[in-house]
């Protein structure tokens, strides 16, 4: 058996969670996701202004933090966190394990990055069409920024197999985190779609960090034990591909089959084909038991073949946005909130401005749920304490979307009485950076794997 | 037949993949999932969100785990990094589908 944890969910998740993940409890591997699909889009900003940067700089932060704890546990570390710039992300942590005079192997999966090899795709006929929207890449060609391919876990269990104590790759699939020490440890082979698919339903189970022990859980909230110091999923990995979800003794949150199961239905489509590079995994034939307490076991997972394709993601700029917001209070809030949209949107049109899409908000109100909500009910509508007026506007002309973000402030003083500006300030204008979902035949990408300090 | 609030007899989360929702809606008691099977259809769910969801719904069913799992599409105003939404990525669409009210025995 052994034990792979997650102490990362996304980049912005706990800073904390990977050291009480090494430090609270056994494990072997831990495994941390860093990546979002709008954080290539950031790291790739930050490198057009510094070319060694690129890469989730947290973690290098927490491996110069916990080296010594990895070395005398051997734990071995698995993180997507080399971003655009794998290589610049392992430089950085062997520069930090020298000034600890620590001796560590530090391996890199790339190959994921194909932007510039975009142009001679198209020209070959390889038209990266939109998977949503079935749209030639042509479309957008111009404004693309970045694309790169999902691996899977085959080339990170490489990296292990070469003695890398920690692996950084660029983009993974995110459950291959999990997947790749298993095949690792149990020799699993390509083909073995079974036990492969069991691993992705055990990388899915974790890849969101504590949304699976008890996070953003719906049943019985209040009673879920010490939130604050929520443990992180662990699983415990048998050859025959079962094995179980739980978290260290001692740590607060619940693992039991109402939040595993909350957790498997996050962001999947049909559940009879999920596919990964590795294999189709299919999230009907799991079995759930609740082992013990805070432990939930898995087994009865099949899958089928993979695909011949690899998922890409292209990022593409589409305009700019900006939302701006005011609080109005008691009597009449939300009569008061939408008396000011009516007025903003007449001045907007004043001053002949033009949007793609402006759209209304009332938090307070019905904002999340909106129609399914329904409007308050009109006994209380007139009674609520207060209601956030929020309006947002996206347009591909930067200096509408700017002249817009003036339009909020001067309405705390022109306006409908009883507001507040929340302390805001003026709204910022954003680029959009949207997303190209494609695919690409495998044989046309190759991982490339590589260990430093260098094998011979 | 008697009328329940989808919340008394189901739990739920909800997350998003570029301008589609997913909501995943599992059952409370395994005595509860036929009844969910039998009245929260793609065409109740689509109903629900009329007006959000502009395209169509589909509905799969894991009966493994007592969930049904929903696709809305076109539901999230171009999606996460587009959208204007205080929602961009859906994350409270679950529990809008827990408003739901259906027929009981």
């Amino acid at each position: 058996m052994i034990r792979i944890a997650n102490g990362q969910g996304f980049w912005g998740d706990s800073l904390q969670a990977p050291v009480e993940q090494i430090r609270r409890g056994p494990i072997d591997y831990l495994t941390l996701d860093y990546l979002a699909e709008v954080t290539m889009s950031i790291l790739q900003k930050q490198r057009a202004r510094d070319p060694q940067a690129g890469y989730a700089r947290d973690f290098v932060e927490l491996i110069a933090r916990v080296l010594p704890d990895l070395k005398d546990r051997r734990i071995r570390v698995i993180a997507n966190a080399g971003g655009i710039n794998p290589v610049g992300c392992r430089d950085a942590v062997l520069e930090a394990a020298a000034r600890q005079n620590i001796r560590v192997k530090v391996a890199t999966v790339t190959g994921d990055d194909i932007t510039d090899r975009l142009d001679q795709f198209l020209k070959r006929g390889i038209e990266l069409k939109n998977m949503d929207t079935d749209e030639p890449l042509a479309a957008v060609r111009a404004q693309v920024e970045r694309a790169n391919v999902y691996f899977g876990a085959f080339p990170v269990a490489q990296a292990l197999g070469k003695g890398a104590e920690i692996v950084i790759t660029g983009r993974v699939a995110d459950a291959a985190l999990t997947l790749a020490p298993m095949i690792h440890e149990f020799g699993w082979k390509e083909t073995d779609w079974d036990k492969l698919s069991a691993g992705v339903i055990a990388g899915h189970a974790i890849e969101c960090g504590a949304q699976v022990t008890g996070g953003n859980c719906q049943v019985d909230w209040e009673t879920i034990p010490n939130l604050a110091d929520i443990g992180y999923p662990i699983v415990e990995a048998e050859p025959d591909g079962t094995f179980c979800v739980t978290k260290h003794a001692g740590t607060g949150g619940r693992v039991t089959v109402a939040s595993v199961k909350e957790q498997l239905l996050y962001e999947i489509g049909d559940p009879t084909q999920y596919i990964t590079p590795d294999c189709v995994a299919d999230f009907t034939t799991v079995q759930l038991d609740q082992a013990g307490a805070d432990r939930v076991r898995f087994t009865g997972i099949r899958g089928r073949p993979a695909t011949n394709y690899y998922k890409v993601s292209a990022s593409y700029t589409a305009g700019y946005k900006a939302i701006g917001s005011l609080v109005y209070t008691w009597p009449n809030a939300y009569k008061k909130a939408r008396a000011a949209d009516q007025i903003l949107r007449q001045r907007l049109g004043l001053l002949g401005l033009r949007f793609d899409a402006v759209r209304t908000e009332f938090l307070g109100a019905n904002a999340c749920h909106g129609i399914p909500a329904g409007e308050p009910a009109p006994e209380i509508e007139p009674h609520l304490p207060e209601v956030v007026l929020r309006v947002g506007v996206r347009s591909e002309n930067r200096a509408a979307v700017e002249r817009f973000t003036r339009e909020i402030a001067p309405l705390v003083l022109n306006g409908p009485p009883g507001v507040s500006g929340l302390g805001l300030g003026r709204p910022r204008v954003e680029e959009i950076v949207a997303f190209w979902p494609a695919l690409i035949p495998k044989s046309e990408v190759r991982p490339e794997v590589a260990i430093w300090p260098s094998e011979s | 037949m008697a009328k329940r609030k989808l919340i008394d007899l189901a739990h739920a989360r909800s997350g998003d993949k570029g301008d589609l929702v997913n909501i995943g809606l599992i059952a409370l008691k395994p005595e509860n999932y036929p009844v969910l099977v039998r009245e929260v259809t793609a065409d109740r769910v689509k109903q629900h969100f009329a007006g959000v969801c502009k395209g169509p719904v589909e509905r799969f069913e894991l009966p493994n785990l007592g969930a049904l799992n929903f696709l809305l599409h076109e539901a999230l105003d171009g999606g996460g990094t587009v959208a204007l939404k205080a929602d961009p990525q859906g994350k409270t669409y679950s529990t809008a589908l827990l408003r739901m009210e259906i027929d009981v025995d």
